[in-house]
């Protein structure tokens, strides 16, 4: 199945002649949810502005469904929803009208149960009547999200959906998302919160100072770049590691009962065979062992960093 | 052509103005009534006759064209000025509509209220004054000509306006004086020859002019030229509002 949004070489350079993306190509494939993960000031929403026709490219270019955004920007932006980063909604305005007003912007006539089967899905129903100044911040939030699904679009963009929003909001807006998926609805969301992108997506993206460094689906990321930790838990504390022991890669804990291992997932040999061997020789024993996988976060500041080093 | 997303911006547009139908209205009434009592029942007194028209009945036509201009003005210029200063402009952007969508949206609904307010204050005026109208068709076909152009006009204030004060600053300082001298509340040709000369250069002169040959069958120019005139403004206004989309100017980065 071809890809419902294809970038190809995306640039964009502001008017003062600032590069905010140099060069972006990804495909998305229909009902994935892929979060662009990257810093403040990363060019996510820049990218997000180019696909939906907010800011023109300076170069390259982008299908939706097999439609080029510039010379058929009907049938593209047709398919595409936008949630924007911030807040922007007419005060006095009812929530009812203000969704179908955006559905109208689409061309599609206004499907009363269309509207209302949107407005109850975000839990908005009983609010349809109130002025958008009424709402609180989260509700408004959901009202950016009905007016962006009026028009049932087949990709959503999702610019940092939670960003400024408390534990429990997040929460919800991660249910409202995974509900979306199972419609069918193609995701796209940027966040620059690493748990998010881990709790909700399928694919990853990192993206960082208008490059795209990486594309991988979640799994396989943290099984290629994850670090992992071996702590072997000793019956008895030591004070010191025995000299075969002494490695980089080797660290004891404070009260002494346990190492740490620290091993990388991506290597040929994850070097636990050889460590335990040693623990035995040293006569040791093992009260037991646990591992942990290190987060996205770790992942991602191993990532910049390198992309500094490399520039560097 | 998306004439449901055309319908669904016109809708949304007229809605704001209903629901400050009291303001939009009131505001416009009582300053035609207060013109009407000073200079048609205080000034009027002294000044008899205009070109065989009662002063009272003289004005009107101007009065009408003052308030049609400025609301044109004011509303197609804050209707699209808002979306940008709160950001729900985004929505227009991504929407699959051509650039003449969104001016037909706008200025469609900014030349209707605009329409609406002269008719109101037409109906004001003839509790004050007797009049008749001997050209009703040209009168109308005048009316709307003007709210759409001067709409058009307003659309692009509110493309280039980059604060609020920007946003005032052409009505007031340029569309308030041109109109004022532009014949509202006498004939062209009871100026002296200088001024005449210089008014030809006021583009309302003939809009005014010509709106009031509609209402009493005389005028300070041609009706033709009238015509042109509104013809050359409307000409003018479109062009700039096709490049404004062509280039994206002050709309998208
Ligand atoms: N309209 C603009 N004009 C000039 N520079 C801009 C504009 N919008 C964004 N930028 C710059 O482009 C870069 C990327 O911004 P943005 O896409 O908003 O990043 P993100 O959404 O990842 O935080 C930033 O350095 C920002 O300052
Ligand atoms: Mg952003």
């Amino acid at each position: 199945m071809p890809p419902i949004l294809k970038i190809s070489n995306l640039r964009k350079s502001y008017d003062g002649g600032f590069e905010a993306l140099k060069g972006v190509s990804l495909e998305i494939e229909e009902g994935e949810i892929i979060a662009l993960l990257g810093p403040n000031g990363a060019g996510k929403t820049t990218l997000i502005s180019t696909v939906c026709g907010i800011t023109t490219a300076t170069a390259g270019s982008v299908t939706v469904g097999g439609h080029d955004i510039q010379t058929e920007y009907r049938e593209a932006r047709s398919m595409i929803g936008l949630v924007p980063q911030e807040i922007a909604l007419e005060p006095f305005e009812k929530v009812i009208n203000t969704v179908r007003f955006s559905r109208g912007l689409f061309g599609k006539s206004s499907k009363d149960e269309k509207l209302e089967q949107i407005l109850r899905q975000l839990s908005l129903w009983d609010k349809k009547d109130s002025q958008i100044r009424e709402l609180s911040g989260g509700m408004k939030r959901r009202v950016l999200i009905a007016k962006a699904l009026a028009h049932e679009p087949r990709v959503l963009f999702l610019d940092e959906p939670t960003a400024g929003v408390d534990v429990e909001l997040r929460k919800d807006m991660w249910d409202i998302v995974a509900g979306l998926k199972s419609d069918g609805v193609t995701i796209v969301l940027t966040t620059h919160y690493i748990e998010e992108a881990e709790a909700i997506a399928d694919r990853i993206g990192v993206i960082a100072k208008g490059e795209l460094l990486l594309v991988e689906d979640k799994a396989k990321l943290m099984a290629r770049m994850g670090k992992k930790q071996l702590h072997v838990q000793l019956t008895e504390p030591i004070d010191a590691l025995p000299a075969s022991l002494k490695s980089e890669h080797v660290t004891l804990s404070e009260d002494g009962a346990e190492l740490i291992y620290t091993y990388d997932t991506r290597g040929e040999r994850t070097g636990i065979t050889k460590l335990l061997a040693q623990v035995a020789n040293e006569g040791l024993t093992l009260r037991d062992v646990v591992t942990r996988q290190s987060s996205l976060e770790d992942i991602f500041v191993d990532l910049v960093h390198e992309d500094k080093e490399a520039a560097a | 052509m998306n004439w449901t997303a055309i319908r669904a911006i016109y809708v949304f547009e007229m809605a704001r103005f209903f629901r400050t139908i009291m303001q939009s209205l009131i505001s416009p009434v009582l300053s035609t009534s207060l013109y009407f009592v000073v200079f048609g029942a205080a000034i009027g007194s002294r000044i008899d006759q205009v070109e065989g028209v009662s002063y009272g009945a003289f004005i009107v036509p101007g009065l009408i064209m003052l308030s049609v201009m400025t609301q044109a003005i004011s509303n197609a210029s804050f209707g699209i000025y808002f979306p940008k200063f709160i950001g729900t402009i985004y929505e227009l952007l991504s929407a699959p509509i051509s650039f003449l969508e969104i001016v037909m949206g706008y200025v469609g609904a900014a030349a209707t209220k605009a329409m609406f307010i002269g008719v109101i204050i037409l109906i004001t005026a003839f509790f004050f004054v007797d009049i008749d109208i001997q050209h009703p068709l040209a009168m109308i076909a005048f009316l709307i000509l003007t709210c759409l152009s001067f709409a058009l006009f307003g659309f692009i204030i509110g493309i280039w306006a980059g604060n609020f004060e920007q946003l005032q600053l052409v009505p007031l300082l340029i569309v308030t004086p041109l109109v004022f001298l532009g014949g509202s509340f006498y004939s062209i040709s009871m100026l002296p020859p200088v001024w005449q000369v210089i008014s030809k250069f006021n583009p309302v002169v003939y809009l005014i002019s010509g709106f009031r040959w509609s209402f009493f069958g005389t005028a300070d120019v041609p009706i033709g030229i009238s015509l042109l005139a509104i013809a050359a403004f409307t000409g003018i206004c479109l062009a700039a509002i096709w490049w404004i989309f062509r280039t994206g100017w002050r709309i998208r980065d």
